[in-house]
């Protein structure tokens, strides 16, 4: 079973993912305005979802830990793998909108209020990874990150509602009503295949992290990142 | 204090100050100090003020107003409010090669500088499409919005844009 969910879900998620792209390239219509251009909303439009959603797991993994009596690693770990997932979708989703930004807008980017708060939150969860690595006690890591993450959580209705609340060059979200229904097909078959996509990644990064914090704590001078020499000299601690 | 009490209390002070920063982002009016662009009225009700400072003028493109000078390969047009007749408008001048999405009734954010001329230069043009997607109707070329500008734009400036006010 855990197998079958190991291979079978990121195989399941690229295929879905491919024929919805495949849908969005040789199915859907252009655009009438932009043309063929607009064609590159499905692959913007669903990394961009799916990265707040992930850092939005990141939020109520970090809440969680704080909060619980009971908080395991494997809370932490939730909010490491969701961390890195939703950066590594969220810096793909501001690449494909810089190229989708240069022939319409006429420029790859602009500081306005939506690409500049998406930025910021690149740049935090950039450093909430960072002090993670920092900080070699797990439990303090844990704890400090978590405080960061709630913190750099500010940022995800900003975003989102950044192109509602001030004047900006993004435009504002659009909905089944203002997007012809082949194209809102394409996008939403494009985005179930990104989100299963997204959970395989999460859970890959998320096994990575609970063997790291397995060896951390059962062996902290074990884990790689340790010089040689001060492995061998702390040795007889350990023993 | 144990240290799940402390915990909480890093949640709870966490969750403070980020309900009390996007409370005060989202309701605190920093909207006033957060403008991207001004509109071409609020730019003219700033008067001398708004000379020989870089800004941002936003607005939609004047129908009939864009004119291109191949030979200098400048483009000139009329930034306005909206696309009513009679709104707010402003003259722009711009040597760059515009957006290809550029032309009549589109929204447009210019970079420059605003002169006691009455003349907007702008240096940097930007086109910002609406949240709208839609098929191309019976008949139309999806691609047709390449030519506007070699085509369209050159044989009607001789024509309306005269009429810029």
């Amino acid at each position: 079973m855990n197998k079958l969910i190991k291979w079978g879900l990121p195989v399941v998620g690229l295929g879905v993912l491919a024929a919805g792209w495949w849908l969005g390239l040789a199915w859907a219509p252009p655009d009438r305005e932009m043309g063929d251009v607009q064609r590159i909303m499905y692959v913007h439009v669903p990394l961009q979802w799916m990265a707040m959603l992930a850092m939005f797991l990141n939020f109520v993994a970090a809440v969680a830990y704080l909060v619980r009596s009971n908080a395991s690693w494997k809370l932490d770990s939730t909010a490491e793998s969701a961390a890195e997932v939703g950066l590594v979708l969220g810096a793909l989703g501001m690449v494909t909108g810089a190229i989708w930004g240069r022939p319409t807008w006429g420029v790859y980017w602009s500081w306005d209020p939506r690409l500049t708060s998406e930025a910021i939150m690149l740049v935090t969860y950039t450093g909430y990874l960072v002090l993670r690595r920092f900080v070699e006690d797990p439990d303090k890591r844990a704890t400090w990150s978590a405080v960061v993450a709630i913190l750099g959580a500010i940022n995800l209705p900003i975003v989102w509602f950044s192109v509602r609340w001030w004047r900006s060059l993004h435009q504002v979200q659009s909905s089944p009503k203002t997007v012809d229904p082949q194209m809102v097909l394409c996008l939403r078959v494009s985005a179930i295949g990104l989100l299963l996509l997204t959970i395989a990644l999460l859970m890959h990064r998320y096994r990575i992290a609970m063997a790291e914090r397995q060896a951390e704590v059962a062996l902290p001078e074990a884990l790689p990142g340790n010089s040689p020499a001060a492995s061998v000299r702390d040795t007889p601690k350990v023993a | 204090m144990t240290p799940v009490a402390r915990n909480r209390l890093f949640a709870l002070g966490a969750l403070l100050v980020a309900g009390a920063g996007l409370g005060f982002v989202a309701f605190g009016n920093i909207g006033e100090n957060l403008v991207y662009y001004w509109s071409p009225s609020e730019m003219l009700a700033q008067g001398e003020k708004a000379y020989s400072a870089t800004i941002r003028l936003g607005g939609v493109v004047q129908p009939g107003s864009i004119q291109w000078n191949a030979e200098h390969t400048t483009l000139h047009f009329r930034v306005a409010n909206d696309a009513h007749e009679g709104t707010a408008s402003v003259l722009v001048r711009s040597t760059e090669t515009p957006p290809q999405m550029f032309r009549d009734k589109i929204g447009v954010v210019v970079e420059g500088t605003y002169d006691a001329s009455g003349v907007f230069s702008s240096n940097r043009l930007m086109v910002n499409h609406s949240n709208e997607y839609r098929a191309p109707k019976e008949g139309e070329d999806p691609n047709k919005w390449r030519e506007t500008l070699s085509e369209g734009t050159t044989t009607a400036s001789t024509g309306t844009g005269a009429e810029a006010r």
